[in-house]
């Protein structure tokens, strides 16, 4: 049985010094399979200051959003109720006016990221729009089950690594294990059973600079009759200069 | 001799196992060589952002303009449309991320089986787009310009990066908002399972004071899509050398239209470059009040603005 495996892994590894067989998904690998720290395999660096660049959506994310409107949100009958009963002053003194930075939405908020390297296997992102922290890891764990929901919940991030000329490859982080949060600033529910599947992928701009796009898929059983999928985007800035700490607020 | 093979199960085994991973490998997309990733098929849109922005006339939210890009932009009528020389005029290239279609690609090879290019097919106010994989140089710059330019690509750390010149003068908005000709478009093509995102980035030194960046997600569709209407002009109510309809474009009435439906900042409705960052909430925080509750058309399949 051995030597099968051993010949099989050989067949394919020939196969794929062709080229010809194996497609991209053959070259990409979870950070949490290598042996090596997620830092030192990174295929694209994230790291560093970037800042909201509000080109879509702009009415439902610079602004906050007339009560009782979802546009563009596949709602499922159970969350009207909830959107048109909005009423932040009830969540401020209830505590919960980072309602809408949870991590369901908080890649949407108009604000920077700094993103570092909290040690070897976790990716740390701290938002100055809502002061909130992401911590990505890297090594392998499911949700805890009985621990505290939060708003940022618990994220698994693994590379996903692309072979050839130029390499590459983009970040992958599901998080579940969130406290029940808002799509938008008016009330558009999420709830606790909901995860939320992101990419983080970079490119080139043609000054010089460098953009991140993270692909945010939110998917709740509850409150969603479809996934909820958006694409907000960065410019990276060359230092923290313009960083902003502002506390979360349930109106603006 | 294949029986042979079946009993000389050290090769046969492994063989098997090795396709099989392959095949599981391969299950999400096939490609042609690492780093690239299908992208021939059908593409539904999924249109959890912005469509289009061509509700009200004057709706230039997330753009940089500049002045001289908000002036022809308030100059703009709609009515333009309803001319029968102008009904079939289509829309450039930007209109891939902008519009409300999926998508379907194709892909091109030589005779042995490399790829040559990749087709984006035509909707029925598109044209279709060919994105040239061989490398063959740009044409001049006096080049014949058209709707849908010329756009070379290449693969590039695992995306499909894609440039876009030679575009005819035209738009980035529906409702008007120019693109010149100089316009350059860098595209970027992700793929994630059954989900791409098609990432622009639109710079123009003519109209635009920064790139216009959009990205939109479509999902890999089963059943194939098909747009190609073709589009019929009829009478509009425009006989054929009517006057171009126009505004002065300090007398464009509908440009508080907007601003009014939403309490939306004027500045940002007509498209300022410091309404894009985040620091411009600070701005209004203390003056902009939230419209009245929203009382029809507040839901998914009200993806327009519902005007008063």
């Amino acid at each position: 049985m051995r030597r099968t495996l051993v010949a099989a892994a050989g067949i394919v590894a020939i196969l794929s010094a062709l080229g010809v067989l194996i497609p991209v998904h053959a070259q990409r690998q979870g950070g949490g399979a290598s042996s090596a720290r997620a830092r030192d395999a990174a295929p694209i660096d994230l790291t560093g200051y970037w800042v909201s660049y509000v080109t879509e959506n702009w009415r439902y994310r610079m602004v906050t959003p007339a009560k009782g409107e979802y546009r563009r949100i596949p709602v499922s009958p159970a969350a009207v109720p909830i959107i048109n009963g909005w009423d932040p002053a009830a969540d401020e003194r209830a505590g919960n006016q980072c309602k809408s930075y949870g991590a369901g939405t908080i890649m949407t908020v108009p604000g920077r990221l700094h993103i570092t390297w909290q040690d070897a296997d976790t990716l740390r992102v701290d938002t100055d729009a809502g002061t909130q922290t992401r911590l990505f890891r890297f090594t392998s764990r499911t949700a805890s089950s009985g621990a505290r929901a939060t708003w940022q919940g618990e994220s698994n991030a693994s590379w996903e690594r692309v072979g050839g000329p130029g390499g590459g490859g983009s970040l992958r982080v599901v998080t579940s294990n969130m406290r029940a949060g808002y799509l938008r600033k008016n009330g558009v529910p999420y709830s606790e059973r909901a995860t939320v599947s992101e990419h983080f992928d970079v490119a080139p701009l043609a000054d010089g600079g460098e953009l991140l796009l993270v692909t945010v898929v939110v998917e709740d059983s509850v409150y969603l009759n479809a996934p909820y999928v958006v694409s907000p985007h960065f410019k990276k800035e060359p230092d923290g200069s313009k960083w902003d700490p502002t506390p979360c607020s349930s109106t603006w | 001799m294949f029986l042979d093979l079946v009993r000389r199960r050290s090769v046969f085994g492994p063989l098997v196992a090795a396709l099989g991973a392959c095949a599981a490998i391969a299950q999400e997309g096939q490609a042609q060589f690492p780093g690239q990733f299908e992208i021939a098929g059908s593409w539904a849109p999924l249109a959890t952002e912005d469509v289009q922005n061509d509700s009200v006339p004057v709706d230039y939210l997330g753009l940089a303009l500049t002045d001289e890009g908000r002036t022809r932009a308030l100059s703009y009528d709609e009515s333009q449309k309803s001319m029968i020389e102008r009904q079939c005029q289509g829309w450039g290239a930007a209109y891939m991320v902008l519009g409300p279609f999926g998508l379907r690609i194709s892909s091109q090879s030589d005779a042995q089986g490399r790829i040559v290019s990749y087709t984006i097919d035509a909707w029925e106010d598109w044209m279709a787009m060919t994105i040239w994989m061989d490398d063959r140089p740009r044409p001049s710059a006096h080049a014949l310009h058209t709707q849908a330019g010329f756009t070379t690509g290449r693969w590039e750390r695992g995306a499909l990066a894609a440039r876009t010149t030679h575009v005819k003068a035209g738009f980035i908005r529906k409702t008007g908002v120019p693109l010149s000709d100089e316009a350059t478009i860098d595209w970027r093509f992700f793929r994630h399972g059954d989900l791409m995102t098609v990432l622009m980035v639109a710079t123009d030194p003519v109209y635009l004071v920064e790139p216009e960046i959009v990205s939109k997600n479509f999902r890999l569709s089963k059943t194939p899509l098909d747009y190609r209407d073709p589009c019929v002009p009829g009478f509009e109510g425009r006989e054929p050398g009517d006057s171009v309809p126009h505004f002065a474009p300090d007398q464009n009435p509908f440009v508080d239209e907007f601003v009014k439906l939403y309490n939306l900042p004027r500045e940002a409705v007509l498209g300022y470059r410091e309404t894009l960052y985040p620091e411009y909430r600070k701005t209004i925080k203390n003056t902009y009040v939230p419209p009245p509750p929203c009382t029809a058309d507040c839901g998914v399949a009200g993806n327009f603005v519902r005007r008063r």
